[in-house]
């Protein structure tokens, strides 16, 4: 073990005993990177002083956990994925008199949204309340506000498009200087609230979970620990919904969730895929 | 002389015609891994895979979050996704922000594969229009691994190799037609 790596299981230790913050869990090689980039961003010249700083600097464990957790998500990401949501799931939720939707790992929020405008056109909203959820803070005041920079609304656009949008992009924001601003009404039926996918528990009874590009960040043990979380959130015959490259077939829980679309990594809990009786 | 046992490989413009013209030559008995980050700048890797599974000799696969590091095997970096080799031999992806402007990175691909293999993996930085996979091989060579660069007089786009050689510098510099060559004598037993 070189030294390097002995300074970064030291940090992981500082990070959970100071704050409870616990990333052991953690796929090593990109942690070793994000914590790198830690280093570069706030110049602390090295593992040790970013050490220093998470002990005894109050308040400097939302940068870190910022850093850690660097956000990424983007409006209809893989459009494919919202058209057979829109074209697969939806009706099936429609049948429902309430539904809840869980989006693990929400980051800066733009999945929730490109969702609540699936639920809207579809006319699912009213009955409908999103737990968005993270478990850094800053990523989470960031999609509360919905402001986010214009330079990407083209690119968006273009993904709403691919997902079957019915109207135009342009209809849900509103553009003012380098910002577009989301339609605030995206929000009301949405809760966006902390919530840590490697300590925390089930908090709810969802007919949809979307946790997209979370898990390839786990290790094997705590992909089992959420997609089992997900388990028991889920209702029998309820949808989840992975990222494009995620592959469950290494989990321990795999046999409990069937295929809807095995490329779209669309799935359904109940090892015997029953049709849902709501 | 190290026996190596793994081989790392970078390339961007131009990249998908010189992979076709490398990977021909390597021997069917490697028994290293191969991985491969290209910019293809397409949304689905998949027309990559089958492009250069038709002429090489090694099987090519699409490299899978978890999956086990194969050997005699050709692994492609997904389009969208960072690759990353964890220091036990399996694959991880990351969305994180691009790397010169590159996800996937080649710089992400060596960095890692680097700290994995230390000196038994060979990095093979090739044509390409930017400067992604310079700071990876020297991360490659700084661990004692092995740095192949294609000769730029030869390569569609030099920014890349020239790149690596400003930056890493190389073991040896070769023209597309002896890569294979090399890499066989530095992998078989």
């Amino acid at each position: 073990m070189d030294v390097e790596d002995i300074e970064i299981e030291l940090f992981v230790s500082a990070m959970r005993l100071r704050h409870g913050y616990d990333f052991s869990g953690y796929a090593p090689a990109s942690l070793k990177r994000r914590v790198q980039q830690l280093v570069r961003v706030h110049g602390t010249g090295g593992i040790g002083g970013l050490i220093q700083r998470v002990l005894h600097e109050d308040g400097f464990v939302t940068a870190a956990v910022e850093g850690l957790s660097v956000p990424v998500s983007e409006m209809f990401r893989d459009p494919s994925v919202f058209r057979a949501l829109r074209d697969k799931v939806l009706p099936v939720l429609a049948s429902y008199p309430q539904v809840n939707i869980w989006q693990a790992g929400c980051a800066h929020g733009q999945e929730v949204y490109s969702l609540a405008i699936l639920l809207q056109e579809e006319g699912l909203y009213e009955r409908t309340r999103i737990y968005a959820t993270d478990f850094n803070d800053a990523a989470l005041a960031v999609a509360t506000e919905g402001i986010y920079p214009a330079r990407d609304a083209r690119d968006w656009s273009r993904g709403y498009l691919e997902a079957g949008g019915r109207q135009s992009f342009s209809d849900y924001y509103s553009a003012r200087y380098e910002f577009i601003r989301l339609d605030p009404g995206l929000r009301r039926n949405v809760t966006f609230f902390n919530h840590n996918l490697v300590t925390d528990k089930v908090f709810c009874e969802a007919q949809l979970i979307l946790c997209r590009n979370v898990l390839i960040y786990f290790d094997n043990a705590l992909q089992d620990r959420t997609l089992g979380l997900f388990r028991d959130s889920l209702v029998r015959g309820g949808f989840l919904c992975l990222g494009s490259r995620e592959n469950i077939e290494f989990s321990a829980v795999a046999a409990e969730f069937a295929s809807v679309d095995g490329a779209l990594r669309i799935y359904r809990a109940g090892s015997s895929a029953r049709p849902s009786t709501p | 002389m190290i026996r190596r046992s793994a081989i790392v490989m970078g390339c961007s413009a131009g990249g998908i015609t010189a992979l076709q013209r490398v990977l021909p030559g390597l021997d069917r008995r490697l028994p290293a891994p191969v991985v491969v980050c290209c910019h293809t700048g397409s949304a689905n890797v998949s027309l990559l895979v089958e492009l250069i599974g038709q002429v090489s000799s090694l099987p090519v696969i699409e490299a899978r979050e978890r999956a086990r590091v194969e050997p005699g095997t050709v692994h492609v970096a997904p389009s969208g996704y960072h690759l990353l080799v964890e220091e036990d031999l399996h694959f991880s992806l990351s969305v994180d922000a691009k790397v010169s402007f590159a996800r996937p990175s080649i710089d992400v691909l060596f960095e890692t594969a680097a700290d994995a293999w230390r000196e038994r993996v060979v990095g093979v930085l090739m044509t390409g229009a930017n400067g992604d996979g310079a700071h990876g091989l020297a991360s490659i060579r700084r661990n004692g691994g092995y740095a192949v660069v294609q000769d730029p007089d030869e390569a569609e786009a030099k920014a890349m190799p020239l790149a690596g050689l400003r930056i890493a510098g190389a073991d040896v510099c070769l023209p597309l037609d002896a890569i294979a060559i090399t890499l066989n004598e530095l992998c078989l037993p």
